[in-house]
Order: C-alpha cells, then sequence, then structure tokens
C-alpha cells in the first residue's frame, strides 16, 4: 500500500504543501486532527496536522517546515512519487461549533494548522479575526486563503518588512484593547508563542485553546511519549488533544520534553543515509 | 525404553557477554540429534497431563512420538491441527506455567523440552519444507479482525481456513501486533513472525496496515456500509499505565511501549541507518517484572548501558516474567533490585532524569491475586543515580474502540466483556479476544481466545 502525493507546492523557501491520496482520511478528517506519515521503510513515523482535505478528490493536505531529517527528505519527494505510510485521522477535532467571535492567531507554520480552523469557524457563520507572524516578509504563508475565511486578517512580521511590525501578541493585545470582545483565542504556533499568548489571555480572562505537537510514535495512545501536563494531570497530546485548554498546560515542561531527541536530530541529519539508492524494503 | 536422563537438553545459546551486546538470537535451537535425544525423555502418559496445561491443547505426547522417530515434518502437522503459530509459541510461551508444570517427568527431575521442541519442529519445517498452501474456496461471508497480534492473526488463520473472506486491520505500518513492536529480535526474530503473516496472505487473508478502527473506520461501518457478517476485536492491550509519581514527565523516562517500540518496530538500534532514535544512558531502571520489563532491560544492555537495573516491588519467586528471561536477563548482567518501589523521579535544570528515589518494601499477607502484598518500610528510602526510566508496569486496552462503537460493553478495567468459551460481545456479531478482554496477558492465551472465537463465528455464520 502506497500514498501518492498529488500535488506538492512551495510556499516559502522552509516551507511547502503536500496534498496526498487517502480517502479514507479525507472522508473522516476534521480540524484540529492530525495523521502520521512514513516516508519510506528506514523513516521516522512523524505527526502533521491535517492543513486541509478534499472529502470528494479523497485528498488530505499537510504543510511542511524543515527543520529536521525527515521534512528535509521529504522536500524531496515530488509529486506522482509515493510515501509508504500514512495513517490518520488522529486526535480530537477542534470543537468550533457556537463560536461568535474568535481570534485564531498562527505563528510560522501554526498559520498552516490554523487554517482549517479559521475556514470551518468562518463556515459556521463566526466571526473571526486571524493574526499570523512571521520573522520577515518572505516567509508569509497562506495570505489570500486566510483573507476569504476571516472578516479581519492582521499579518504581523517580527522585522517589520511587511509594514505591520511587532509579534502576534503584542497584534492581539492592540485588537482587545480597542474593545473586540473575543469568546475565544485559538492559538497555534511555537509553544513559546503559544505560552505568551497564553499569559496574555489570561489576564482578560479569555478561553484559549492551543495545539500541542509533541514527539509520538503511534499517535494512537500506545507509547505516551506524547504526554502533556495538563492542569498537574498527565494527558497524551494523541489521544486527548492535540488541543488543550492553554491556561492549564505546564509550559516549562513541555518546552524541555521538546529537546529529548534534539542530539539525535543533528546526528541524523549530519550522518544519516542518503535516501537516494535505498530500496523500499526491509533489510 | 524412554531415555531416563534426569535434566533436559541444554539449548544451545549465544554466550552472555557476546550476546548482550547484539540484537541476533539468544538461543540457536536443538540440532536434529538433541531433538531426538530429548523427544525419547518422553513417558507417553496415557492421561496427557501435558495437554491440560496448554491453552491451545497441542497434541504434545504425539508431536514428540514424531520427533522419536525423527518424523519432524508429521510433527510439525501434528501440532499445526491446534496451533496455528508454533515457531512463536515455541520461543515464548510460558511452558513452566503451562505444559511443561505438568509433566510427569518434572515431579522428581526437569520435565521434557516441549517447548524447545515444538521450536525446533517449527524451524526445521520453516528451513525444509515448501509450503503448499492453497486458497480454500469461499464460502461467500465476510469476517473483519481488528489488530493483527496473535489472537487476530489465529483468527484470520482459523477463519480462512474454512473460505471466509477476512480482512485484518491494523493500526501501525506493519502487521504483527506486540509481535513485532513489543517482542525483541533477540528472543523472536521478525522474520518468523512476517513468514507466518506472508502464509495467511497466501491462504487469502486481506492485511490492511495504517487503518485505525474507531479513528479511520468505525466498527458499525464496518457492519454498515463495507458489509461484514463479523467482526472480531483483538486489538490488544496498547496503553501504557504509569505510576503517577512526580518527575514522571522528564526527559529521560519512557513507557516500556515507546522504549520497545523504537527499538523493535522502528528499529532504532539500527540509528542512524533507520530514522527512529533510541535515547539509552549510562544508568537505567526498568519498573516492573514482567516479561515486558525483561524484554526492555535486555535491550538497554545491548544499546551500551552500563548498568541496568530491574525494579520491582515483590521478591524474586513473585516474578511474573518467564523463568528463561529471568535467567536470561541475569546472565547478561541485569542487576535485580528487588522488593524495592521508586517514590519519586529526580531531575536536572533542563528537564532529564537524573535520580530516583526508592524505597524498600517487605512482604505482608497475600492480596486479591494471591501473592504477598509488598508494604513500604519507612524511612528506608535512598537514592538510585539513573539517567534512564523505563515504566513497565503494564499495559490497560485502548479506549478508541469502546469510546466510538455504542452498545460494546466493558469493564471497569476498560476491557471488552466477552464470553470466556466463544468470545461473543454484548453487541451483535461482535466478539473479541485476546489482551483487549483479560488484560495484559501472554501470545498463548490470546491465540487460545482467537481459536475458540473463531468457532463461535464460523457457528454464527454457517451454523
Amino acid at each position: 500500500m502506497a500514498y501518492k502525493v498529488v500535488k506538492k507546492q512551495v510556499l516559502n523557501p522552509q516551507i511547502f504543501l503536500m496534498e496526498v491520496e487517502a480517502p479514507l482520511i479525507a472522508r473522516k478528517a476534521e480540524p484540529g486532527q492530525f495523521i502520521i506519515l512514513r516516508i519510506d521503510e528506514y523513516g521516522e513515523r512523524v505527526p502533521f496536522t491535517i492543513a486541509d482535505f478534499d472529502r470528494e478528490e479523497g485528498t488530505v493536505t499537510i504543510i511542511v517546515q524543515i527543520v529536521g531529517k525527515t521534512t528535509r527528505d521529504l522536500a524531496q519527494v515530488e509529486a506522482g512519487d509515493e510515501l509508504q505510510d500514512f495513517a490518520g485521522p488522529l486526535g480530537m477535532p477542534t470543537p468550533l461549533e457556537g463560536k461568535k467571535k474568535v481570534a485564531v492567531i498562527g505563528g510560522g507554520l501554526g498559520t498552516a494548522i490554523a487554517y482549517p480552523q479559521a475556514k470551518k469557524l468562518h463556515k459556521l457563520g463566526a466571526d473571526v479575526t486571524v493574526i499570523t507572524g512571521f520573522r520577515n516578509k518572505e516567509l508569509v504563508i497562506l495570505e489570500d486563503e486566510l483573507k476569504k475565511v476571516s472578516s479581519k486578517l492582521i499579518v504581523a512580521t517580527d522585522d517589520g518588512s511587511n509594514g505591520t511590525q511587532g509579534f502576534v501578541t503584542d497584534m492581539l493585545q492592540k485588537e482587545i484593547e480597542a474593545g473586540e470582545k473575543f469568546d475565544e483565542v485559538i492559538a497555534i504556533g511555537p509553544l513559546v508563542m503559544m505560552k505568551f499568548v497564553c499569559k496574555l489571555t489570561e489576564k482578560y480572562d479569555i478561553p484559549t485553546t492551543v495545539s500541542m505537537n509533541p514527539v509520538m510514535i503511534d499517535g494512537t495512545g500506545m507509547c505516551g511519549g506524547c504526554r502533556v501536563i495538563v492542569d498537574g494531570e498527565t494527558k497524551f497530546a494523541c489521544v486527548d488533544g492535540p488541543d488543550f485548554d492553554g491556561h492549564k498546560i505546564d509550559w516549562d515542561s513541555a518546552m524541555k520534553r521538546g529537546r529529548m531527541f534534539k542530539e539525535y536530530e543533528e546526528k541524523s541529519c549530519e550522518d544519516g543515509h542518503c535516501r537516494i539508492g535505498r530500496t523500499n524494503t526491509a533489510d | 525404553m524412554p531415555n531416563m536422563r534426569a535434566d533436559k537438553n541444554p539449548m544451545p545459546e549465544q554466550c552472555p557477554n557476546v550476546r548482550n551486546k547484539n540484537f541476533l538470537e539468544v538461543t540457536t535451537g536443538y540440532t536434529e540429534e538433541m531433538a531426538i535425544d530429548e523427544a525419547q525423555r518422553c513417558l507417553n502418559c496415557k492421561n496427557k497431563p501435558c495437554m491440560q496445561g496448554c491453552p491451545v491443547s497441542v497434541k504434545i505426547p504425539e508431536f514428540i512420538a514424531f520427533i522419536a522417530e525423527g518424523e519432524f515434518e508429521k510433527a510439525y502437522q501434528k501440532i499445526k491441527e491446534t496451533n496455528a503459530l508454533p515457531a512463536v509459541c515455541g520461543r515464548v510461551c510460558p511452558q513452566e506455567k503451562q505444559c511443561e508444570s505438568k509433566c510427569v517427568r518434572g515431579i522428581k527431575h526437569e520435565s521434557v523440552g516441549i517447548g524447545r521442541l515444538e521450536r525446533f519442529v517449527a524451524d526445521w519445517h520453516m528451513k525444509n519444507v515448501e509450503e503448499k498452501i492453497e486458497k480454500p474456496k469461499p464460502n461467500g461471508k465476510k469476517v473483519a479482525v481488528v489488530g493483527s497480534g496473535p489472537s487476530g492473526l489465529t483468527v484470520a488463520g482459523d477463519l480462512a481456513k474454512r473460505g471466509y473472506a477476512v480482512t485484518v486491520y491494523e493500526a501501525f505500518h506493519t502487521a504483527g501486533g506486540v509481535l513485532m513492536y513489543g517482542i525483541p529480535e533477540f528472543r523472536l526474530p521478525k522474520d518468523i513472525v512476517q513468514k507466518e503473516i506472508s502464509n495467511l496472505k497466501a491462504m487469502g487473508v486481506d492485511i490492511q496496515t495504517n487503518v485505525i478502527i474507531g479513528k479511520t473506520i468505525m466498527v458499525d461501518e464496518l457492519f454498515d456500509d463495507m458489509g461484514y457478517d463479523a467482526v472480531y476485536i483483538g486489538s490488544g492491550a496498547g496503553l501504557p499505565s504509569f505510576m503517577g509519581l512526580e518527575g514522571e514527565s522528564l526527559n529521560g523516562v519512557y513507557s516500556a511501549n515507546e522504549f520497545l517500540t523504537r527499538i523493535n518496530l522502528m528499529k532504532g538500534y539500527k540509528f542512524p541507518e533507520y530514522d527512529t532514535p533510541v535515547y539509552v544512558g549510562k544508568n537505567v531502571a526498568v519498573l516492573g517484572g514482567g516479561n515486558v520489563a525483561m524484554d526492555a532491560a535486555r535491550s538497554a544492555k545491548r544499546l551500551g548501558a552500563d548498568n541496568v537495573y530491574i525494579v520491582y516491588r515483590r521478591g524474586k519467586e513473585e516474578l511474573p516474567a518467564r523463568a528463561e528471561e529471568v535467567h536470561h536477563a541475569e546472565e547478561e548482567g541485569i542487576v535485580f533490585k528487588l522488593l524495592q518501589n521508586p517514590t519519586k523521579f529526580i531531575g536536572n535544570d533542563d528537564g532529564w532524569v537524573t535520580g530516583m528515589e526508592v524505597i524498600k518494601m517487605e512482604l505482608g499477607e497475600p492480596d486479591a491475586s494471591g501473592r504477598r502484598r509488598p508494604v513500604p518500610i519507612e524511612g528506608s528510602e535512598e537514592t538510585l543515580d539513573i539517567d534512564t526510566v523505563v515504566v513497565a508496569i503494564g499495559q490497560t486496552p485502548n479506549p478508541l474502540i469502546r469510546k466510538t462503537t455504542k452498545g460494546l460493553d466493558t469493564n471497569k478495567r476498560g476491557c471488552i466483556i466477552a464470553d470466556e468459551e466463544t468470545g461473543k460481545t454484548s453487541k451483535e456479531h461482535v466478539y473479541a479476544g485476546g489482551d483487549v478482554v483479560t488484560g495484559a496477558a501472554t501470545v498463548i492465551l490470546a491465540m487460545g481466545a482467537g481459536k475458540a472465537a473463531a468457532e463461535a463465528i464460523d457457528r454464527e455464520l454457517n451454523g
């Protein structure tokens, strides 16, 4: 069994989009859920949030940022190629029904994951403000798509190269101080960004949902590698999440756990075997 | 005349200080001469007590008699009548608690090496006989099997033989369940498992990997949209238990499932040839005393740890692991810290585990399980220098299926309630067996449950 890549599109120098034929997953996928893929027999199982899906075409879209070995290898996979394994949809869908006014915040690659949430909220009739943040204007992604599904889109850059300088937290604070009343904030991005969004919204008492993306193997509750401490209790991001109440996350522990395999990742990138010439069979 | 030597033919094996650095199989198996000699130790008792100790009632004296005559293929076929996976069972069954515990030779001396003989016969067959598998005539009925571990594979094989169109759904990318992700290569070579699975495929069993029942497809959809006549759930006990201690989320603390899956299924022991890393430090503590704990400890040693400790709250007599695994672990230099229980994990500023506090225990009155309850000795705490912890205190069934299937009753431990004789659940046409019903147990019990359920499914659909 293999899963064909039907489309690949480069969104910025580090981020690309991949649409994969996976009809069983497309039938069930909802915003907030994720898939696990393995490129070939030698590959790791790596989770990616579902960025979009097409039930009719039977495809699932993921958006990938090149950060390590697997994502670097994945960047070499082109439309027409096949991935060996693609399983899902995993995790709980984000509950989006019944919201009136929501701020959806995406930091960097998190923007890709925030997109399906904004899209569904918009479809359900909510007033959606989208705030995205990037280091500079070259890295901005999904601007047109997000414009279509939001009543207000704010794209901020750390260096101000697109004209709006600042962090997403600055933008959110401005909106709140200008009198915007959000029922909820959904924040998706690097841990440190989500942590500071939560600190801010806690001050204003706005319920905040974050999406955790820790290391995991199976994605079905089996390995327990994705442990997250929420309200003092150990939860598994794969089955209890990946969305959690951001005000209850133990951010310090989450950030430390994120570094567990850092040295191995570097080693894998340095002397990991080149995929060219590898056969798709186990030895 | 039977061979009246008191002890079993010893099992040839790799030298402990060599094998604790490689992942090759520990035991290398009997030669033909050893097997015949061992088979001659069987008294061929009329009342066959050994068979009563076998959850799938292998015709033990009969297959052993064939070995004694040098008729190895006939011996194999005799085992196959009741056991679908002899090469696996010969290696991983706790024979000393089952067949061999009932052996008359074992009363005064050592029992006949039934497990070793079973393995010999299965290996001999695999090496010498070209499997001729015929696809049975289809009977027009469809059965879905959830999970491709020992119980699912048994159901699939037994029903396929009877002409059912069987599809096995596996959540992982490789079929085999715990035989692939849990039990290490050095105890059960993965080629053996895959050979058994390819035999099933040759028989016509369709195996769909990367399908998570309860997520990708729901149990009800298997009936309503896909037209299966019955569903067998053998999804195992995949949810790791933790102890709930302070510091359990520190880096370097694994569940046994994570540690072993990285090594076995993902081939982490071949990193960086394979991409999945597995971190093992210098001082490793494995918590628990079952087979999973032994597997984790022995794997850690093979991956280069200097000191590996098994920390278990009861005594040596109470270790639930197979006797041979405990013996092998000791030989390989694993240190048993018995009657000790962890109380907390200590970490550094970077969030890595650096130590573990343990408290000494003593055995009190027997508890509900009949084993003497361990009681902490106040004030006996001490701290061990540890940089890796593997929690191997047990697994419970994964909740994905019970949470998404209406009308499927489960007990308070999350296990599916199923009839012991038939595997029938509270939901119509749904059967279950193996660890998802019993909680974590053995390969052979799971196979026994699969066998019974296959019979019952056949009776219901073709009765």
